[in-house]
């Protein structure tokens, strides 16, 4: 044997096999004389295009506008109906906390508080649990309990909120009123938001029951995003030497933030405009207190409580206008999640090797 | 400086594929040695069980023991412990996205606790030049994402980054194949100089990155170690008919 490394250095690229015979290139491409085969002309045939092209393009441009239309339907009427309060209170609207329909005096401030409140309450209980149970299902389980554990948090989303609210008022709230409630009191009764009396229907109740039904929105969504970090991202953290939770913390969390913020946005966003659970367990007080365990209301559970019975124009008007309100935080809460989203992007890319 | 590795009786398995088959030999220290062979013969899972990676999916199994320097590395150790000691780098370059060139490379020691500004810098600066990067990045090391690279450019920041927690051994799994040839050029070169402070194994396709970088290669075929032996014995004067078949191209 007389093999040189030069031999093995630079193969010409002419010696490389040719692994397509001429026989297999002629059966695939009949070539030569005679008719076009019945493939070409069918191809021939066949014209541009260019007019279905371009009419579903215009079909689809449809689509799109018709987001702006609706939009821009629901503002202006909204509007158009609240004009009422609108021309009489002016922003005062909404820096006024007195709701006094027998007097005609309209102040929406109570449930805007009301609304933000409870969705706060509502996020700082669900985020870690949520982020907690994508961890857990993405790095941690073992395979044949991933499928149940992820279909049972989805199921959580097809609940209707009714059946929440029912639920909440028979077990949720008497659980709060006797077993957790006096504990915080007595644990974090000195930051002044856990304080008595406690009947049970209260801000912490509403946000508890939100924290539940926006749960499955955000751990499905995180979960999504965890999954789509490249298997990779995890090598390299582990092949540094890292733990299990440093792997999750690093080549995980760090890669999938963007997503999990823009989970935890969707989540608000049903939070924001969840009506009929809150109602049947938030007290139905316009009120402005510190207090979780006060009664509160929201914006959704007023227009849904009182609409019914607003006897004149203007006590439907002010409804209206907190609907509008109702309208213009959910907007507001979106355009700075979008800036948050924007400001962790800007630094470094979210596109991942 | 680097040490060697003595691996015995080195079996793996995925799930019920049993994909190496009783591997011995004897890694020297402060040397490249190359890993050769056609896809699935077992080569790559091979380095991932110098380091205990194979053994992060969980379908993987192992056995026999890996002797790293003085360590048993299935035996007296963690695989976290083992890994701090071992630099990897990968097939396709992996630089964590979201985080800066400076904080790419200093990823390693900051996970294991190390604070130490200045100690860090040099460390970064060091690793950098190392890798041959840090003229082309030095400018906007905190500025630009690691992902902002060029393709080389993000292999020789993983290289900075393995370096970065001075190991004694680099892993590399076929470190320039998803590279164009002149970056695969930088890369090799790069094993060339750095062989002298590390124990260097490559994985590699291309038999000729072998010949070039290497002074000992390993055949593999079917999960078994064919032949074993200096570059210039394998690439001359092969033991085995299999491997002289292989390296003339009359298969794989």
């Amino acid at each position: 044997m007389n093999f040189k490394i030069q031999d093995v250095r630079v193969p010409a690229p002419s010696d490389a096999p040719l692994h397509a015979s001429p026989d297999a290139l002629s059966v695939a491409l009949p070539a030569g004389s005679g008719e076009p085969s019945a493939i070409r002309k069918f191809l021939l045939g066949r014209g541009s295009s260019a007019m279905a092209d371009k009419g579903f393009g215009w079909l689809m441009l449809l689509c799109a506008f018709s987001i702006f239309g609706i939009v821009a339907l629901i503002a202006t009427e909204l509007i158009l109906r609240s004009q009422m309060t609108i021309s009489k209170f002016g922003l005062k609207f909404f820096f006024d906390s007195a709701w006094d329909p027998v007097n005609g005096n309209f102040g929406a401030l109570p449930f805007v508080y009301g609304t933000l409140m409870s969705s706060l309450v509502a996020l700082v209980i669900a985020v870690p649990l949520a982020v907690g149970v994508s961890i857990f299902i993405t790095e941690m389980c073992p395979g044949f309990l991933r499928g149940p554990l992820s279909f049972l948090t989805e199921l959580l989303a097809a609940i209707p909120s009714v059946v929440y609210g029912l639920w909440a008022v028979f077990i949720l709230v008497p659980l709060l009123r006797e077993h957790v409630d006096p504990i915080l009191m007595r644990v974090l009764g000195w930051s002044g938001l856990f304080v008595a009396p406690d009947f049970g229907v209260h801000m912490l109740s509403a946000g508890v029951i939100l924290s539940i039904m926006i749960l499955p929105i955000i751990s499905s969504l995180t979960r999504e995003v965890m999954t789509s970090v490249p298997h990779s991202q995890r090598e390299a953290v582990l092949a540094l030497g890292a733990t299990r939770w440093e792997m999750i913390r690093m080549g995980v969390l760090r890669n999938a933030r963007i997503g999990i913020v823009g989970s935890i946005i969707l989540g608000l966003g049903r939070a924001l405009g969840e009506t009929i659970a809150v109602t049947m367990v938030i007290g139905n007080n316009p009120q402005i207190v510190k207090n979780l365990l006060a009664p509160g209301y929201s914006m959704a559970s007023v227009i849904a409580n009182e609409f019914s019975e607003a006897s004149d124009d203007m006590y439907r008007s002010a409804l209206i206008e907190i609907g509008l309100a109702l309208f213009i935080v959910t907007i507001i809460v979106n355009a700075l999640a979008r800036i948050l989203v924007w400001a962790v992007t800007r630094g470094a890319p979210a596109r991942v090797a | 400086m680097g040490v060697g590795i003595q691996v015995t009786n080195l079996n793996a398995w995925y799930g019920t594929n049993h994909t190496l088959l009783d591997i011995n030999l004897h890694i020297p220290a402060n040397q490249a040695t190359a890993l050769i062979g056609p896809s699935g013969c077992g080569k790559s899972t091979f380095v991932r069980c110098l380091n205990r990676m194979h053994e992060t999916n969980p379908i993987a199994k192992v056995s026999g023991s890996v002797q790293i320097g003085e360590v048993d590395i299935y035996a007296d150790a963690s695989p976290v412990e083992i890994r701090r000691r071992i630099g990897m780098v990968f097939q396709r370059p992996n630089p964590f996205p979201t985080m800066s060139i400076y904080d790419n490379v200093a990823s390693g020691l900051r996970l294991n606790g190390f604070r130490n500004r200045r100690v860090l810098d040099e460390t970064v600066e060091r690793s950098l030049k190392h890798a041959a990067l840090w003229d082309e990045v030095k400018n906007d090391l905190k500025k630009k994402s690691g992902a902002s690279l060029s393709g080389g450019q993000q292999q020789r920041l993983c290289i900075a980054r393995a370096l970065a927690v001075d190991p004694e051994v680099l892993l590399m799994d076929e470190p320039a194949s998803a590279l164009d040839p002149v970056s695969t050029a930088k890369i090799e070169d790069l094993i060339f100089q750095l062989k002298s402070q590390y124990t260097i194994v490559i994985v590699t396709h291309n038999m000729q990155q072998a010949a070039r970088v290497a002074e000992r290669t390993g055949f593999f075929l079917n999960g078994k170690l064919v032949e074993f032996d200096s570059t210039h014995k394998i690439f001359t004067n092969p033991g085995d008919k299999r491997t002289e078949d292989y390296i003339t191209g009359r298969f794989g």
